[in-house]
């Protein structure tokens, strides 16, 4: 599974680390340092996926994002330093489908992209989701546990398809909220918290030493089975 | 003489008397003082004047200038009653008001009529002749009123019959007060000039009686002034009289002989001002008493206005008190209360006796007694010290040895002569125990001399011929010495006690003043009001300013010294000894001079002076020596504690300075060395797959150790400077823990951790991403703290308002004394390059992430017995500025 992937990265020992570790994968990198290039780069090559860095030094990582967006919907993974959640949770809303936190390690690095890359390999989502022991059938709304009806309700089962089917990937509360409560229910987190814990519950997962659903705090979650 | 006075209110009377005739009353203290012809005077003016002025009835008692005033005027007759066989005459109040004068004059108000008056009351004769319209003039003796009848009778223990309502008094027009200084009437009574009726007459004696004179003088003049009359005030500002005051509440001060009573002055003193009353002192004294009665009471009562009566009675002054309150007009007796003695029950002194005669006697009186303080301090003091030989307690001794003999002799035809050393043994075991041993050893000796002079055979001779006798002697002898030197040897023993506790009392009573004492002036002011009260002299305590000595303090105040006083101050501050008055060194100076030093350090000088000019006791330099050992140290403690103030405001920010630099150098630096000799080892060709392994795996750790440093000294820094709002939402607790955990999975792979956060908790208004950051260094800290292996609990629980977090672990725990410590910047168990990793932030940053929530965090220790280490937060279950 190899990609055509631009770092946007003004950094260049990150860059050429970078490089090291996807060509190793056997992805093709191509590198901007500035913002202005970036856009450029993106609009030219029309990468696979986007790695972008939201310090840079002539604009915000943002500016670049929002230019992208416009012609493309290429996943974009933000790599960002954890003083900035702000800006994070802000490129998020603007359409990044996922983020890292500097420094990062390479493997959780990989992990990330290909969650990304499955999306753009698998556009269709299949009727039925098979994940380490998980298998969600869409067409009867029926989960198994290692052969065992989850029985759950509509909702609950809506928002494990939704997480099942970004597994790995970062799914935003914004996000889930209004897929499965409508637009108008975007802020109403606590449903969302109930919910969790429910599913958490009929999963027989433990929030305090979490095996399947990942909260990543302030920003959404993450179904991640066997991390 | 004006009749009438431009006051509103009493226009107002006037106006409602319309028609009503005017009353003025003639007010005297006692009979003699003048009203009738007073009376009689001022009507003759109105005659002058034209009016018609008629006389009711005048008793003129003979007088012949009372005559010659009546003879001026008309007389009405009056009217003749037939009583108990004689023929009496009563004023004719149906002529008076037929004959309709502009004046008529009643004499005497409170006169009783005959039966068959028309009233029982001269007072209710007088109301008719005036709503006829006619004016009147009476006279009235202060007495006769009634709500003093009571007051008059305490007074003079005369009680008369014939009383006027306070009404009448009230409705008069015009009260004049007729005085007389009860000198000039005592001299009217003895010139015969003076009619006391035959009531009186009987205690004639007891009612005129100067004191009697002068306090009914007093309330007649209260009577009046109460009227608020300008007239009389006139008068009495004419007589220099003080007034107007109630006479009634007078409070009377006793102080008896031996008491110190100052207390009992200033009580006196203070509710007199309350009171707004006159107040009294008596002191006693007795022709054979200690002396001077209470001198220091006396002048103070002196000197706090209190009028002071010295009063000289023989025996029990009990009777001779309560008549001085009773003159006076006393209503509440203040005196102190007699000191508690050992056998004071049973053998009673004069102020016992004296408290026991008012509290039985003296029982229309307010009694108060006054415990003195002074009093109570001067019973510590230590009995007389031993008395060194000499003249008089030799005279003592052997007084008390003849009147021991005198005893025997009395006593020894009735008793065997075996029994009468028994009885000088006595007298010489008291001699003893009053007076020491060298009296006690005279007085066996003389006692043995005596006996064997007196009492064996060959009488009144110093031979013994009775072996038997010569045995009794010998033994007797021994046995007094010895006996005589056991008591004094007691009474010795129970001095030193008693001038232990003294001195440890008074250096205990400094020292709690000193640790009241806030700051260094005020300790100086406890120190040298102390000085001056326990030794009574002057005090004054130098320190060092610059390089010369300055006055701390000083009481009584002083602010300068002369120049020998100034040297021996500082030639004792330099050599660290006494110097000054009394002593070695610079003996010319006024005062004595000693060192205060505390732990080996100068603090300054403290100086005594008597103002007789003697020099210190022994004794007192001993308490000195230690007083100023105190003084010292009470000055370094707060010259000490000052200090450290000052230094920890100004080290603060240098310490944080260089904490933060050493930080820097030691845990920046040490990560990267470890990294560049990891990246060098890695070049190295020849290298096994092992070893690269561990040095990979050395370059990322010690990556990670330098990014959690730069991302704490990054929140520190944040938090420093306030910029970090927490953005609160809810958020589930047990969510965070286990995102915390999820995070350090690495460093935490091998060791238990048990997150016992309820599932179902309510979740808390935090910013979950902070408080995650905190979860995860509390974790942080407690792996590398606790020990390999050693399991770390998570906890929460919600108490009210407010949720419960803790991370706690059964590792060795705190050190000891560090609880608070912990949450400083850059502090860390441990120090060098030991255990310590990390930059001694993690904590610092937790308190104040969980502070920007509202919240508190402690640390404590898990177990009762201090082992185990325990973080505990306290949070706001909902967040005050996402509530509001």
């Amino acid at each position: 599974m190899s990609a055509r992937i631009l770092v946007v990265e003004d950094d260049a020992p990150i860059r050429r680390f970078l490089r090291v570790a996807l060509e190793a994968e056997g992805h093709a990198v191509t590198e901007a340092d500035t913002a202005r290039e970036g856009i450029a780069r993106a609009a030219r090559e029309d990468p696979d996926l986007i790695l972008l860095d939201l310090g840079l030094p002539d604009a915000d990582g943002l500016t670049v994002l929002r230019a992208v967006r416009e012609w493309t919907q290429t996943p974009v993974l933000i790599l960002s330093v954890r003083d900035a959640d702000a800006g994070k949770i802000a490129a998020l809303d603007a359409g990044a489908q996922d983020y890292v936190t500097k420094p990062f390690s390479t493997g959780e690095l990989l992990a990330r992209l290909r969650g990304l890359l499955r999306d753009r390999t698998r556009p269709v989502a299949p009727a039925v989701l098979t994940l380490d022991g998980l298998e969600i059938d869409r067409t009867d709304h029926r989960a198994t546990l290692e052969g065992r009806d989850l029985r759950l309700t509509r909702k609950e089962f809506d928002l494990l398809w939704l997480l099942a089917s970004h597994a790995g990937r970062l799914v935003t509360q914004d996000m889930i909220l209004k897929a499965i409560w409508g637009p108008a229910h975007a802020e109403d987190s606590q449903y969302l918290r109930v919910y969790i814990r429910q599913l958490r519950v009929k999963l027989g997962d433990d929030a305090g030493n979490p095996r399947w659903i990942f909260t990543e705090p302030g920003v959404g979650y993450r179904l991640a089975p066997g991390t | 003489m004006p009749d009438t006075r431009p006051d509103p209110e009493a226009l107002l009377a006037e106006a409602r008397r319309i028609g009503r005739g005017r009353l003025k009353i003639f007010l005297g203290a006692a009979p003699g003082v003048g009203k009738t012809f007073a009376m009689l005077a001022a009507a003759a003016r109105r005659a002058g004047a034209g009016d018609r002025v008629l006389i009711g009835v005048v008793e003129t008692h003979g007088r012949a200038e009372t005559e010659a005033m009546v003879r001026g005027l008309t007389v009405l007759p009056r009217r003749p009653f037939f009583h108990a066989g004689r023929i009496l005459h009563e004023l004719d109040v149906d002529a008076l008001i037929a004959a309709r004068p502009d004046l008529a004059l009643i004499d005497e108000l409170a006169h009783s009529n005959l039966s068959g008056s028309r009233h029982d009351k001269r007072w209710q004769d007088v109301e008719d002749v005036l709503a006829a319209g006619i004016d009147v003039y009476t006279t009235l003796n202060v007495q006769h009123v009634e709500t003093l009848n009571d007051t008059v009778a305490r007074i003079t223990n005369v009680r008369v019959r014939e009383t006027v309502p306070d009404r009448v008094l009230e409705q008069a027009d015009e009260i004049e007060l007729i005085d007389l200084p009860p000198d000039e009437l005592l001299e009217r009574l003895r010139a015969g000039k003076v009619y006391v009726q035959d009531q009186a007459a009987r205690a004639v004696a007891n009612f005129f009686a100067k004191g009697n004179l002068t306090a009914l003088r007093e309330l007649a003049m209260r009577t009046a002034a109460d009227r608020i009359d300008a007239q009389l005030q006139e008068h009495m500002a004419a007589h220099a009289i003080a007034g107007p005051w109630p006479t009634q509440e007078r409070i009377l001060v006793i102080l008896p002989e031996g008491a110190v009573g100052r207390d009992a002055v200033r009580i006196a003193k203070r509710s007199a001002d309350r009171a707004r009353v006159e107040w009294l002192a008596v002191a006693l004294t007795s022709l054979n008493g200690p002396g001077d009665p209470a001198p220091d009471a006396l002048r103070l009562a002196e000197r706090l206005g209190a009028d002071v009566t010295l009063l000289q009675a023989e025996g029990d002054p009990t009777a001779e008190i309560l008549a001085f309150a009773q003159r006076r007009n006393v209503r509440r007796i203040v005196l102190p209360r007699p000191t508690p003695r050992p056998w004071g029950r049973l053998v009673p002194n004069a102020q016992d006796r004296l408290l026991r005669g008012l509290l039985r006697h003296a029982v229309q009186f307010e009694l108060t007694l006054v415990t003195d303080q002074e009093a109570t301090r001067q019973r510590r003091r230590p009995p007389r010290p031993a008395m060194a030989p000499s003249v008089r307690g030799a005279a003592i001794v052997c007084g008390a040895v003849l009147a021991t003999t005198l005893v025997a002799r009395l006593i020894e035809p009735l008793f065997p002569v075996v029994s009468l050393p028994l009885l000088y043994m006595t007298t010489v075991v008291a001699i003893g125990s009053r007076m020491g041993r060298w009296p006690a050893v005279l007085a066996a000796g003389f006692s043995f001399l005596v006996y064997n002079f007196l009492f064996t055979s060959p009488y009144y001779t110093f031979r013994i011929w009775n072996r038997g006798q010569l045995l009794t002697l010998v033994l007797f002898l021994a046995a007094s010495i010895l006996t005589g030197n056991l008591a004094a040897r007691l009474r010795e023993r129970v001095i030193a006690q008693r001038a232990i506790a003294d001195r440890t009392g008074k250096l205990y009573d400094f020292s709690r003043k000193a640790a009241a004492a806030a700051s260094f002036d005020e300790v100086v002011w406890a120190a040298v009001t102390h000085v001056a009260a326990v030794l009574g002299c002057r005090t004054i305590l130098l320190v060092p300013e610059g390089d010369r000595l300055a006055i701390a303090g000083a009481f009584p105040p002083e602010d300068r010294l002369g120049p020998r006083e100034l040297s021996a101050a500082r030639w004792c501050f330099d050599h660290g000894e006494p110097a000054g008055h009394g002593s070695g060194t610079l003996p010319a100076a006024d005062w004595l001079f000693l060192p205060l030093t505390a732990a080996e350090r100068r603090i300054g000088a403290l100086g005594i002076a008597f103002d007789d000019g003697r020099s210190a006791r022994a004794s007192d330099r001993r308490l000195l020596d230690a007083l100023t050992d105190q003084v010292a140290l009470a000055l370094e403690r707060i010259r000490l504690s000052d200090d450290l103030a000052q230094t920890r405001v100004t080290s603060e920010a240098e310490r944080l300075r260089s904490a933060l630099l050493s930080s820097v150098s030691h845990d920046l630096r040490t990560p990267l060395v470890s990294i560049l000799g990891a990246a060098e080892g890695l070049e190295e060709p020849s290298l096994t797959e092992d070893t690269r392994t561990a040095l990979l795996s050395i370059v990322r750790e010690e990556g990670e150790r330098l990014d959690r440093y730069i991302q704490n000294l990054l929140d520190m820094t944040r938090l420093g400077h306030g910029a970090l709002k927490p953005n609160a939402v809810p958020s589930d607790l047990r969510e965070l823990a286990g995102m915390a955990r999820h995070r350090l999975r690495r460093s935490l792979k091998d060791r238990p951790i048990d997150v016992g956060v309820p599932a179902d908790m309510a979740p808390v208004q935090v910013d979950p991403v902070l408080m995650e950051q905190v979860l995860v260094n509390l974790l942080d800290n407690a792996a590398k703290y606790a020990g390999p292996g050693v399991a770390i609990r998570i906890g929460a629980r919600v108490s009210g308002a407010r949720a419960t977090l803790w991370v706690e672990d059964d590792g060795p725990g705190l050190p000891p004394g560090s609880a608070q410590q912990v949450f400083d910047m850059f502090w860390r168990a441990g120090q060098g390059d030991g255990r310590g990793t990390g930059a001694g932030l993690g904590l610092a940053i937790c308190r104040g992430i969980v502070e920007a929530h509202g919240g508190t965090i402690r640390a404590c220790a898990t177990h009762p017995d201090g082992h185990g280490a325990r973080i505990e937060m306290t949070l706001p279950l909902t967040n005050p500025e996402t509530a509001a």
